[in-house]
Formats: structure tokens, sequence, C-alpha cells
């Protein structure tokens, strides 16, 4: 009965806060949308009885999925978010990498400082963080200006409203997350390991590759999947510091909800983008399974 | 045929393997090897035994190409090693906590060395083969070291070793991590090994029954220097300092003035107390300090006076402590000095003849003892 209790907790917690709003949003992305309050149609009317029942799910359909397809918008959205993703996944690795790395060479007594200044933009907040970026990539913003005052240009550069701004923008808030599993991943790594590969011939570079990398590559995974399945939903970024040429799905999703009022619709996107989510989840829940599996 | 006495360190034509010329390591200000010069030569098993922080393991590090000397020099085979790094000497390191790679299996732990210096891949199988098998590890070649036990893991450290024939193997406390029976079987199978591949060997140890068990010569090491170097017996019989004596095994140390008569040398050590007859090559100034250190196992207890011995000391049994194979008892004479005095015992379900507070005898020979000056 205990045991029955412990298992409950958890799964009561996923059915409220995951199953029932899923399946709201299901039915929503199979209705049509209506000039009503709220903007969609059919209602549930419970007081009907069976026939209610039936007319309730004979009015549902996959139109709205049909219009997915319809319209190359969509999937270019995907496709394109899909690919922004993978490439601020690629960068944040590059970045975080070597920080990670050097944090976890660094004395022991420096390491929980480090640690902190990691962790320290998580105490403002994420919106006012990203306003920041704005100041400084605007045209006439402190990049710009420091740019020009060193010489090194001599009109200033448009990187706000472009690509560019959303992968610093993504680059920027997600290394955290990239940072943390690599990094413990690292630490917990034994030098004499090192010590080991170079006794055997490797020089320090190849000990690297040979020893560091495979034994952090669990720290790499999980942190490229902490980036990634955020990354391809991300509306804050693309629609602050992107212009109108950065297509993402959270960005249409955004439109469709608050410009077109069609609920069914953005119901649809929704839906189709937790199915594509669903993929690295559980591609990164295996991960961590085996990870705890090989640690015994 | 006259059986061949292995004591190249005895022979002034022999080249030595490893040279330390005059070695100085300082970490900031700590002296970890202070101004250390020592021959090793070929085909030896050489221990370095010493409590911890006494630079034995500094020493090794730097044959290994880990640290570098403050000053002087190390040479392998002839070659200064000052600007050699780890990975392009032929030496090769079995770690402590055996450093296996975790992600890889067992064959490729061995194989990591060998893939590194680019040779064939049947050649690389063959040795991989070949090291399981002296190792007797061939059924566990595709499991992680994670799967597998300590005694096990061990000898997968030891494989990976020498997997490329080094010149010089240095093992790095290599048994401390086992319990004592297994560690017991592995000082055996490590001689064998040894013998087996004609391995220069060099063991870092705190273990003094280990150093005695498995090498040819012990360094005994104290505070960066080596105090003593000789092989087991002679470090054990004929120790030069009371450092030595009491760092191997179990001694009795009292200490006195010389007198000096013929080939004899007496202890005066108490007032009151018959002086210690010793024998000893070395020469001692009248009235000089010395040391006589006995070790137990050479008293003999009896609790009637012995008739013909040439040193006996009368007192009475303080503590008996009884280790299955031998027992040992702490005497303790009038002057207060407490002699440990070691029996063995012979026979089963033998009447125990002296107990607590029994007055005993002791004695011992005077060849039993030896005498130091420090």
């Amino acid at each position: 009965m205990r045991r029955f209790i412990l298992i409950a907790v958890p799964y009561l917690w996923l059915v409220a806060l995951f199953l029932i709003p899923f399946v709201i949003v299901l039915k929503i992305s199979l209705s049509d949308v209506a000039l009503a309050r709220p903007p969609y149609f059919p209602q549930l009317d419970l007081s009907a009885g069976w026939e209610g029942l039936t007319s309730f799910f004979s009015a549902l359909d996959f139109e709205n999925f049909w219009f997915l397809t319809t319209d190359d918008l969509y999937w270019k959205a995907y496709l394109s978010s899909l690919q922004i993703a993978l490439t601020s996944t690629v960068m944040t690795l590059l970045v975080g990498y070597p920080i990670a790395y050097a944090m976890a060479r660094a004395a022991p007594e420096w390491r929980p400082t480090l640690l902190m200044l990691v962790i320290l933009p998580f105490w403002t907040s994420f919106l006012i963080r990203v306003y920041a970026w704005m100041g400084i990539l605007s045209n006439e913003g402190l990049l710009n200006q420091f740019l020009l005052w060193l010489g090194v240009i001599n009109e200033p550069l448009t990187i706000l409203n472009t690509n560019i701004a959303v992968y610093i923008g993504i680059v920027y808030t997600y290394l955290p997350f990239m940072i943390l599993p690599i990094y413990s991943a690292l630490e917990r790594m034994d030098d004499s390991l090192l010590e080991a590969a170079e006794d055997l011939g490797c020089s320090r570079l190849s000990a690297f590759w040979l020893v560091t990398v495979p034994l952090s590559k669990n720290g790499i995974i999980a942190g490229c999947f902490l980036v990634f399945i955020p990354t391809i939903g991300e509306f804050v970024i693309p629609s602050l510091l992107g212009g109108s040429g950065t297509l993402m799905i959270g960005k249409v999703l955004w439109e469709e909800f608050f410009s077109n009022r069609d609920w069914p619709v953005a119901s649809a996107v929704a839906v189709i983008l937790l199915l594509i989510l669903v993929i690295p989840i559980i591609l990164f829940q295996r991960n961590e399974q085996k990870q705890r599996e090989a640690e015994g | 045929m006259t059986q061949h006495v292995f004591a190249p360190w005895n022979d002034p034509g022999e080249k030595p393997l490893i040279q330390f010329r005059n070695v100085t390591k300082r970490f900031g200000d700590f002296t970890a090897i202070d101004d250390l010069t020592q021959d090793i030569y070929e085909k030896e098993f050489f221990a370095l035994l010493g409590p911890s922080g006494c630079g034995k393991t500094t020493m090794m590090r730097m044959l290994a190409g880990f640290e570098r000397p403050s000053s002087g020099q190390i040479f392998i085979a002839g070659q200064d090693m000052a600007r050699i790094p780890p990975n392009k000497r032929a030496v090769n390191m079995m770690f402590q906590s055996y450093a296996l790679f975790p992600h890889l299996s067992v064959w490729d732990n061995i194989a990591f060395g060998l893939k590194r210096e680019g040779k064939d891949k049947d050649i690389i199988a063959a040795r991989v083969e070949e090291m399981l098998r002296l190792t007797r590890l061939t059924k566990f070649a595709k499991r992680k070291p994670h799967q597998i036990s300590g005694g096990q893991r061990q000898r997968v450290a030891l494989a990976r070793s020498l997997a490329k024939a080094p010149k010089l193997l240095l093992l790095d406390e290599p048994l401390g991590a086992l319990d004592k029976k297994l560690r017991q079987d592995t000082q055996f199978e490590l001689m064998d090994i040894q013998e087996k591949t004609g391995t220069t060997f060099v063991i870092v140890t705190h273990d003094q029954e280990e150093a005695m068990t498995v090498a040819s010569r012990v360094a005994v090491m104290d505070e960066g220097r080596i105090i003593q170097v000789a092989t087991p017996a002679q470090i054990y019989e004929a120790p030069n300092s009371v450092y030595v004596a009491d760092f191997i095994g179990d001694v009795n140390i009292i200490s006195g003035r010389a007198k000096p008569t013929g080939d004899k040398v007496v202890t005066q050590w108490a007032e009151g107390q018959p002086d210690i007859i010793g024998t000893t090559t070395t020469e001692f100034d009248p009235g000089q300090e010395i040391h006589f250190a006995i070790r137990p196992e050479k008293v003999a207890i009896s609790t009637e006076e012995p008739q013909d011995a040439a040193n006996k000391l009368q007192g009475k049994v303080l503590d008996i402590a009884y280790l299955g194979n031998i027992s040992t008892y702490h005497v303790e004479l009038p002057t207060g000095h407490v002699i440990k005095a070691q029996t063995a015992n012979t026979r089963r379900l033998s009447r125990r003849q002296i107990t607590w507070e029994d007055p005993v005898w002791i004695s011992f020979t005077d060849t039993a003892g030896v005498l130091l000056e420090r």
C-alpha cells in the first residue's frame, strides 16, 4: 500500500500537469475555429447525455493537421527551428566544453566560486537578460560602440534582428545547462587516468581525445539534450532578438494563438511540436538510464 | 654446477639500468627528495619502502616522467631523462588506483598502449592474448573494469603495464587494495611474472612484509633520503640504524655506553644490571653511546635460570600476546625496560608454563643482536 502511494504521487503529478493539459490541447486541435468564447467548436455538453457525447465526438476531425501540410509556412518553420536548435546546440557545446573543462581542472578551492558564477545569471529575470542583449547588440549598442572605438569597423554592424543575434541569445541563455552536466562528468574523472594514458604512449592531446572526451560523453549528451529540447520551441529569444526573417515554430504558434485567434490550428502546431520533441526526450531518458546502470 | 647468485650490485663491471645522481626534488619549501644517489640494475626487483611522505612515490613519479627533479640527473639505460616526456619513455607504471579506463573493455585496456605504437592489428591481438594468458584473464577479456573483482582489476592493470614490454616497470602500492590472503598470493604471482618477463621492477610500498617477500633489494627511506639499501635478509638481520631496525619488523632496543673488549663489545646500560655482550665488526670508542638491537624471536624465555647463555636477565611477565603460530611475551625488567621475547607454538594444546606476573629469565647469545651507532 505504501509503495502504491509512493508511486502514485509522481504519476498524479504527471496526470494533472501533463496528461490533462495535453488532452485539452489535443481536443482543441481537433475542433473547428468559431467566433465565440472560447473560440472553438464543439463544446462538450454533458447535460445532453449520450447524444451530446456522440455529437461531440462526431464533430472532431483532423482538418487542422491537414491544413498544416497545405501551407509550407509550417513545415518550413519546423525545419528552421530544428536547424536553429541544432546549430545553437553545437555552438553551446563548443563554448561550454572548454569552460566546463577549465572549471574541472581549476584548484578545488576555486570550484565552488566558479560554479556559483555559472549559476549567477539565473538570479535575474530571463527577460531582463534578453533585453540587455538588445542593448548590447543594437546598432548604437555597446558592442558596436566598442568596436568603432577600437577602430576595427567603420560603420556599425547589424547584428540585432538577425539570426546571429538569435544564436548569441540562445548560446548565452542555455550555456549553464551545457556546462553543468559536462562539469560534473569531468570533475568525477580520476586524474591518474590521464597519467596512465600518457604513460602508455599518448600525447596530451591524444589523451584528451581518447580518455577525457569518451569519459565526459554522458555529460555531453545530457547537456546537448538540455539545450536542444527547449530551444526548438523557444519563443522569447527569436521574437526579441530575431528579425522578420527568423522563422521559428514558437513564434508561429504565438501568432496563431494571439494574432489570428485560431486556437485549433495553434493547438495542432503544438501537438506536432510535442511529437517531434518526444523522440529526443526518449533518447535523453535512455542515456540517463544507461549512465545509471553503468555506475551500478 | 654452482648456483648463480643474482647480485649485480656487487659486480663492479655491471652497468646499472637506472642511475639517480644527486637528485633533489622540492615542492615549494618542502623537500621530497634530498640529494639522492642510487643505482638500480637490470632484472632487479627493487623495493622502495618507507612511511607515507618519505619521498618514495616522488622517486617513482620522477622515473615515470610525471615529475622533474629540481636538481640532479636521472639516467635510464645511460640516457639522461631530463627532457623526455612520459609518453616517450620505455617505462610503464602500474597505478595505485589501477587507473583502468572505465569506458574500455579489459581487452582494449591492455591493447591501449600497443595501439598507440601503431603496430599491426594481428601483432597487437597476439600480444594482448599473451598478456591475458599470463595474468589468467582470458575469460574476462570482453568485460568492462566495473564488472570484475578487485583482484582481477589489479591483474588487468599489471597486464596493461606489461603489454608494451617496458625496460622498467613501476608499481605504486600495487597490492594495497587487496585483502591479505589475495595479497600474499599475488606477491608470488608478481615475482613469477617478473622472472618470466625479465623486466626490471621498481615497487613502492609501505608494507615491509610485502617488500621483504618480493624484492631482491629493499631501500628503506625516510624524509627524502635512502637510509639503507640491502637484500631483505641483510636489512632484517643487519640493519645499519635504529630507524631501519625499528621500521622492519619488531625489535628491542637497549641504549647504553660501549666498552670494547677484544672482538666483543660490552654495553653498559643500567646500574646494577649485568652488561650486555655483543659482537660487531665496527669499531666503537670506549664510552660512546650505542644501541643494542635484538629481534624478539632471538630472545629465549624460561622459568629457570639458563646455564650457558652469554646474556641473561631477570624480569616478570607483563603481557602475553597469543598470535596462534607464535606467542610474544612482554617482560618487564627491574629497571622498567620492557623486552619482547617470542616463542613458536610448536605443539598444540600444550599447557602454558608461563603466565602473567610470573618471574622469568630471558636470555640470548652474544651474536643474536646488533650494535648500532645511531
